[in-house]
């Protein structure tokens, strides 16, 4: 009976390995990152998403959608709500029809979703030599690496091989698959000026807007960890007591007379 | 008129007497069910994939009134219910994972039952009836996969559903009529939410069948032998409800362990990309859960025989009853079966780490020897081993063996 325990842990680890091994061959090495967010109990830091939305806004918007995101959510990043609607005003949607049938442009509000910088798929590839570029609500976790793939990513724009012709209108990057992204390199130290006056290095503005990313896919990160730790509290008391209540009920079998 | 007895007894007396479900359930899961006093924690599984089936069921009902069955929607629905749905991303993230725990424990539950011949007479129809229970399974999250409409959810249902245009002549026809089309799309998604819908309860009938066949014979035990007398056994209730509610929490922890810190750890980040047609994944692989029926599928160069593979890599558990030749029920006193039974684990992973990876070179070459194992296995070395083994020693009783332990 205990070889068998044993037999089942060995191989449950082994197949573990074994996968990991797998997953290493496949992918580039990307140097994981300490993410606030990372480990048992990690969270969000509001002042780097706050950083990263400022990057998303001048810089990834001009080409990228966020479609997932409305101007309330902006919340979770410590904006206030007059803060909010403020923002939300800066951008213009196109409502309608009115009572005579006509479309019209409008402020947006916070219920509205972040609006896309093109009116449809076929506008983005025309405006961008034949690529379309990805919504970015999702993208730290539509990519192998999560996180890490994205900050890497943005700052792997190098001098291509000798031996590597890149065709024309692409970039050489040695984390994109295939080694030639559409996208040009974005960031460069001071393009931008943080409203919060960290000094706006390239590889702060990959972290923060990479922090910001993640949250707009995972915008309930911090709230399933909370759970988490209550639920994990109540089940290992729940199991404990179940052990002992179990050893107890099993120990009559050894005394008849209880 | 008899005092002694409480309001309340006379009650539930004068309801029982018309309709005695709960003396029923007594008899199934509680004090009048005998089992065996010497089960193993590899008996906890089946309880187990039955509380994964519950929850999935009760996930999955209040995910369908926030899910909308629509390829322009589904996607979109589902973020929907990640994002503004009260507790959704619970409920969501739940529901995916509870579906490769069920595969887990059903998968224990099924090895336990291979390594203590558990489905040797008198339980070859108990054993029929978990075979058709995990069908109806993978059926179940085959449909569920597609649901949110990412890109491995389209073209996991492209793969799977061209499967069947292998079959000769009639295999168009039988594709098309399972699209719904000419092509995976809004029928097809249509109709496996509806599918999806109904099988677990189909699943949850097969399970009261599978139950019901249980309790003819009794559980099957460790050692493999019957129970002959009454210190052979113990009521169900209490021994084995708390035993199986210490196994639930400890599986419960693993469980939740995944769902809080690692939610989308067994998924594929691809299913995080809208499903678009034109666009085929660099690698298109399914679950976890089903890599081993799909490197048995890649293993065979000919698509019609790869599928006949496939399917008869579960049809083979359908005649193992007979194909296991040995009259000794458990694995414990079987000295060759015990090798070739961890043999078989060994291949059981090696199929999966293959189907998990491109199907060329050495992985290719190991998922053949792994298919060729996988059938020798059931087709060859069980009915020999049968004929030639020579078993230990079984004790005469459950009890006398329980008691020798005891004296150790």
């Amino acid at each position: 009976m205990q070889k068998f325990f044993l037999a089942t842990t060995v191989v449950a680890s082994l197949t573990v390995a074994s996968f990991e091994g797998l997953a290493a061959v496949d992918e580039v090495i990307l140097a994981p990152q300490d993410w606030t967010f990372n480990g048992f109990t990690g969270g969000f830091d509001r002042q780097q998403l706050q950083r990263g939305f400022q990057i998303h806004r001048e810089i990834c918007a001009a080409c990228h959608s966020l479609n997932y995101i409305a101007f309330r959510n902006l919340g979770d990043l410590g904006y206030s709500e007059a803060q909010i609607k403020a923002l939300a005003a800066e951008y213009e949607l196109e409502d309608g029809p009115d009572e005579e049938g006509d479309m019209f442009y409008r402020a947006a509000v916070p219920s509205d979703y972040f609006p896309g910088p093109y009116p449809n798929d076929n506008f983005a590839r025309a405006s961008n030599n034949g690529s379309l570029p990805p919504d970015l609500s999702l993208i730290t976790k539509a990519r192998v690496g999560g996180p890490d793939y994205l900050y890497n990513l943005l700052l792997a724009y190098e001098e291509p091989p000798p031996d590597v012709e890149v065709v024309f209108g692409m970039e050489y990057n040695s984390v994109f698959s295939g080694g030639q992204i559409a996208m040009p390199q974005q960031l460069f130290d001071d393009l931008i000026e943080y409203a919060d006056g960290t000094p706006a290095t390239a590889d702060q503005m990959a972290r923060d807007v990479t922090a910001f990313l993640h949250w707009a896919a995972e915008p309930k990160l911090e709230v399933r960890k909370t759970t988490g730790i209550r639920v994990i509290l109540f089940t290992l008391v729940f199991t404990i007591l179940a052990y002992f209540l179990k050893r107890r009920v099993w120990s009559r079998l050894d005394n008849p007379s209880d | 008129m008899d005092n002694k007895k409480s309001v309340g007894r006379r009650a539930f007396e004068w309801f029982d007497a018309q309709l005695p479900i709960v003396t029923w359930l007594d008899h199934v899961v509680g004090t009048k069910y005998a089992a065996p006093r010497n089960l193993n924690y590899f008996w906890n599984f089946g309880a187990l994939a039955g509380i994964m089936l519950v929850i999935m069921i009760a996930t999955g009902i209040f995910l369908a009134m926030a899910y909308t069955p629509h390829v322009d929607h589904a996607f979109d629905s589902v973020e929907r219910i990640m994002r503004d749905v009260n507790s959704g991303w619970l409920l969501r993230y739940m529901h995916a994972n509870g579906a490769s725990f069920m595969f887990i424990a059903v998968y224990i539950h099924i090895f336990r039952g291979l390594y203590y011949g558990s489905y040797k007479a008198p339980r070859q129809v108990l054993w029929w009836l978990g075979i058709i229970l995990l069908i109806c399974m993978m059926a179940a999250a085959f449909t569920g996969y597609v649901l949110p409409w990412g890109q491995m959810s389209f073209w996991a249902a492209t793969v799977i559903t061209n499967l069947f245009s292998a079959i000769p002549v009639i295999g168009e026809s039988i594709t098309s009529w399972l699209w719904g089309g000419f092509s995976v799309d809004n029928p097809t998604l249509n109709r496996f939410f509806a599918l999806h819908f109904l099988l677990p309860f189909v699943i949850v009938g097969v399970v009261v069948l599978h139950v019901w066949a249980l309790h003819i014979p009794g559980s099957n035990n460790p050692l493999g032998i019957d129970a002959s007398g009454p210190n052979d056994k113990v009521p169900f209730h209490p021994y084995y409800t708390v035993k199986d509610v210490f196994g639930l929490g400890v599986f419960l922890l693993i469980f939740f362990a995944i769902v809080f810190w690692a939610p989308n750890f067994l998924g594929h980040p691809d299913n995080y990309i809208q499903a678009d047609p034109f666009v085929t994944p660099s690698h298109i692989v399914p679950e976890w859960y089903f890599l081993m029926f799909y490197a048995i599928l890649r293993a065979i160069p000919d698509k019609l025989l790869g599928v006949i593979a496939m399917f008869g890599a579960i049809f083979v558990l359908f005649v193992l009853p007979w194909l296991d030749t040995s009259r000794i029920r458990s694995g414990t006193f079987r000295p060759v079966f015990k090798i070739f039974f961890w043999i078989l684990v060994a291949d059981c992973i090696l199929l999966t780490y293959c189907g998990a990876a491109l199907a060329e070179g050495i992985p290719l070459l190991l998922s053949r020897i792994g298919t060729f194992w996988y059938f020798f296995h059931f087709l060859f070395i069980l009915p020999v081993i049968g004929w030639i083994e020579v078993p230990n020693p079984i004790p005469e009783s459950i009890s006398a063996s329980v008691t020798s332990k005891r004296a150790d």
